[in-house]
């Protein structure tokens, strides 16, 4: 059996990929609220009969008090600023989002957001398959620590990154030696980005990773293949919508973060300036049209990501 | 054929209130291990030298700069103010976010699927987007005529918005999975439908209320970017902790911000602590 050409074994580990669910472990404890964070943990839908809420003016009431709230507390502004945003007309809008600021802005917005996700993609899968599959010392140390950004203040984040890679800092000698400066640079906006967007990722890939378990590859390593094929042939395949999801959350988080970056990027115009540090600099500026187009555009974004996910999560159903 | 040798499964124990452990762990290879390597690199360089150079940075005015910087009047008043509408902002989520999550999960109505993506729209908008979406209906051209702008309401409401998803995502999940016949077999005993609620139904709900809560707590209290324009951040009156920190270090008190930074991380690790016992206690009782 050791003539088994590459073509076999890959066919095997189609096959396996399809016993889809095989290692999928008991129900959740309901005490156990997973302690996700960062983000609506995507659920497996389950079809159960509506069950009301009770009867008649108790159902009702719930129901308006609840509706009433998120329509009040998000709805409403979010529409009377999209009123506002084109009330001086569609001209005045593009203008804004064409001004030469307005372009750099964005163009270093999306620059930064996809290195940060990029990198945090590759550390958020080594590091959700270390914590589900492997047992070493400090391993809960490990997941503590990645929560952390969800409960630092940006503003902490970017001062803490000051104080190790800023001109005075720990390392800043040492870089500016080389010729690298990170704060009120590019390098900085990156770094910044990432440490708000860094648990995303891994909260996303943990449940899903856990839940499928080791059967799958431990069967695709019995069929004779590598770590490299097991992971591209039977573990993304199996986490595909679940980093889809963390991905696109990121993406949202890092073109959107204002306080890390405001910290590290000392808003130097065309050149550290992103979406959102434009948007509060020409609020300030008393702009605050030229403030709500911009902030369209990211609302835009944002919608546009909830959007991509809610397609996203049936699709784990099947 | 060693390719078939596999790791022998482990039998793993379920620990009360933990998630039940894979099926089979494996032992750190040479692969992994790099990985491993590489990850505690990564998180060393973004986020452990960084914080804890904000814990010594924190200390080199020794204890005297600590209460010096503390007693400033902006300085206590901003966190004061923090602390004070982060714990407001979550009490109001812990009943409010319950209200919602049970209405998603228990009515059926035209549009819920629609309110489920609304409610998720303060996770996906950027802070600073948050806060000039508040402006628009709060400020000071107000259209409904309520003017909130540099008002400590501002930062309540800004931080009611920010942090809507969290108990309704946690709680959520939780209510989908509740049995309804223990609810139904309390209605036919006779259980009036509060107490069921309360005796029935809110027990399995606290763990998850806990751990929404604290999220909730831990992001009122580092929130920056939505409250910073419509509070105006005029210090003692409408500034937040993490507004006087940037203030600090754009005169380049890094000093004074470690402390204030500091001590914001305390109360957070104390109210996160905290919460975790009560979800922990809860958990066992269920």
């Amino acid at each position: 059996m050791a003539e088994r050409t590459r073509e076999d074994v890959l066919d095997d580990l189609d096959r396996v990929d399809r016993i889809d669910g095989a290692g999928s472990s008991g129900p959740d404890q309901p005490g156990e609220p997973d302690g996700s964070v960062g983000g609506p943990t995507p659920r497996p839908g389950r079809t159960r009969p509506p069950r009301p809420a009770g009867s008649g003016p108790v159902r009702w009431t719930l129901r308006l008090v609840a509706i009433g709230y998120v329509v009040v507390l998000v709805l409403l502004p979010l529409a009377v600023m999209l009123v506002r945003v084109f009330g001086d007309g569609l001209g005045a809008f593009v203008a804004s989002v064409t001004a030469p600021e307005a372009v750099t802005s964005i163009i270093l917005s999306v620059e930064v957001a996809v290195q940060s996700v990029v990198i945090n993609t590759v550390f958020g899968l080594a590091a959700a398959l270390l914590i589900t599959r492997y047992r070493f010392w400090g391993r809960s140390a490990l997941n503590a620590l990645i929560d952390v950004p969800v409960s630092v203040s940006p503003v902490i984040a970017g001062l803490a990154l000051i104080l190790v890679y800023g001109q005075n800092g720990w390392f800043g000698g040492a870089l500016a030696a080389v010729g690298v400066q990170v704060i009120y640079n590019a390098p900085g906006i990156v770094l910044a980005t990432s440490f708000v967007t860094l648990p995303l990722v891994v909260r996303e890939l943990v449940p899903v990773l856990e839940e499928i378990g080791l059967e799958q590859d431990q069967a695709g390593r019995a069929l004779g293949a590598n770590a490299w094929q097991r992971l591209w042939r039977l573990t993304l395949p199996s986490v595909r919508w679940a980093l889809a999801y963390g991905v696109v959350l990121s993406l949202a988080r890092a073109l959107g973060e204002y306080g890390a970056v405001r910290v590290v990027a000392g808003n130097i115009l065309g050149y550290t300036q992103t979406m959102p540090l434009l948007a509060a600099q020409r609020y300030t500026d008393l702009d605050e049209n030229g403030a709500f187009a911009i902030s369209f555009v990211m609302v835009a974004i944002a919608v546009l990501s909830i959007v991509v996910v809610a397609i996203l999560r049936p699709k784990e159903e099947s | 054929m060693a390719a078939t040798t596999t790791t022998p499964v482990r039998p793993t124990r379920a620990r009360a209130g933990r998630r039940p452990l894979p099926p089979g762990v494996l032992p750190l290879g040479a692969g992994s291990g790099l990985g491993l390597g590489l990850v505690t690199l990564y998180l060393s360089i973004l986020v452990l030298l960084p914080l804890i150079a904000v814990v010594i940075t924190s200390t080199e005015g020794g204890v005297a700069g600590f209460v010096d910087t503390l007693t400033n009047p902006a300085v206590s008043s901003a966190i004061v103010l923090t602390v004070l509408s982060a714990l407001a902002a979550t009490a109001v989520n812990v009943v409010a976010g319950t209200l919602v999550a049970w209405v998603l999960v228990r009515d059926r109505f035209v549009g819920r699927r629609l309110l489920s993506l609304v409610i998720d729209i303060p996770f996906a908008l950027p802070t600073i987007v948050a806060g000039l979406v508040l402006i628009a209906l709060y400020g000071i051209d107000s259209p409904i005529g309520i003017t909130l702008a540099q008002t400590r309401a501002a930062i309540f409401v800004a931080l009611l918005f920010v942090t809507l998803p969290f108990v309704v995502r946690a709680v959520q999940p939780v209510l989908e999975e509740l049995d309804p016949d223990v609810e139904q077999a309390g209605a036919s005993l006779g259980a009036g439908r509060l107490a069921i609620f309360v005796r029935l139904v809110l027990p399995n709900l606290v763990p998850a209320i806990a751990a929404g809560a604290a999220l909730s707590f831990a992001r009122s209290l580092g929130e920056y970017g939505s409250v910073t324009l419509i509070s105006g951040s005029l210090p003692r009156r409408t500034e937040v902790a993490s507004a006087r920190m940037l203030s600090q270090i754009e005169n380049d008190n890094l000093t004074g911000a470690s402390v204030v930074a500091v001590v914001l991380l305390v109360i957070a690790l104390i109210v996160i602590v905290g919460l975790n016992l009560v979800q922990r206690r809860a958990a066992r009782r269920g």
